[in-house]
């Protein structure tokens, strides 16, 4: 166990944890709130993976938008300030189907990559992932770019109040 | 390093979003436990990129930010649908929405 371990570790025992609260929390603002700590402690786990850049993106657009956005739309939908009893339904088809997945996926990256030692990678820098991006991937940038717009243009107009409503 | 650790996190992650979207039924829970499962997709390419030796260096790292950023597309388009539901029934339990279609609708737009 080196240091790198043990950090890694503690983070994903704590976005595990958080995650737990998100799927189970009876309060609907907490359950975004927990999200945020989750997506830091991912944050903090790709820090110590040297994937410099990916972390800081994760947190201006993770935490910063996607949160942001979700808080809104909780806010926006009225959704109840204290606890509310009937957010979930029955979960014991959820909790079989999501295990099964979960125990599946452990069981085939145990199977891979079994206890192996592999040596903390330099720290990337936003230069080599720039590079990359501009270089190998340009194709799917400019695809991402007309998604982005094409994913704008379509929530302003299902977001458009019904035709002839106020 | 023993990347065991990032990717056990990863797909004890994933289960927790399969779990929170087939159990939830509000709307933009769901969502947040679709954003669970796309960290733990995410957390795996990163970890990949970091013991793995692939031809393009940083591979994983692209692949990751091409997630984050369908991600916030697909919450601003979700959201926007939601905000649209919300505003139709008044309620955002996603099994009380009817999927058949109304048998007489003037649809004028």
């Amino acid at each position: 166990m080196t240091t790198t371990d043990v950090f890694l570790l503690v983070l994903g025992a704590v976005a595990v944890g958080s995650g737990a609260r998100v799927v189970s929390t009876r309060h609907v603002v907490r359950a975004g709130l927990w999200l945020v700590v989750t997506l830091g402690a991912v944050a903090g786990a790709y820090l110590l993976l040297a994937a410099e850049l990916v972390a800081w993106v994760q947190v201006l657009l993770y935490v910063g938008a996607v949160v942001v956005l979700l808080l809104f739309a909780v806010m926006l939908t009225r959704a109840p300030i204290g606890a509310s009893a009937d957010l979930d339904r029955d979960g014991w088809a959820g909790a079989l189907v999501g295990t099964g997945a979960g125990l599946g996926l452990t069981a085939l990256f145990l199977d891979g990559y079994r206890w192996q030692l592999v040596d903390r990678p330099a720290v990337g820098s936003a230069q080599l992932l720039g590079t990359q991006v501009f270089r190998n991937w340009v194709l799917p940038f400019e695809v991402v770019s007309v998604l982005l717009l094409a994913a704008l243009i379509g929530a302003v107009v299902s977001s458009r109040p019904p035709a002839g409503g106020s | 390093m023993h990347p065991a650790i990032p990717y056990v996190t990863a797909s004890v992650l994933f289960r927790l979003g399969v779990y929170g979207v087939l159990v939830r039924r509000n709307a933009v829970l769901l969502l947040m436990a679709v954003e669970l499962m796309l960290n733990a997709v995410n957390l795996v390419f990163v970890t990949a990129d970091a013991t793995v030796k692939a031809e393009l260096p940083a591979g994983g790292q692209v692949f990751a930010l091409f997630v984050i950023v369908l991600a916030a597309a697909e919450v601003g388009v979700g959201l926007a649908l939601i905000l649209q539901l919300y505003r139709l029934r008044a309620t955002v339990a996603v099994d009380e929405i009817p999927l058949a279609e109304p048998e007489s609708q003037d649809v004028t737009s």
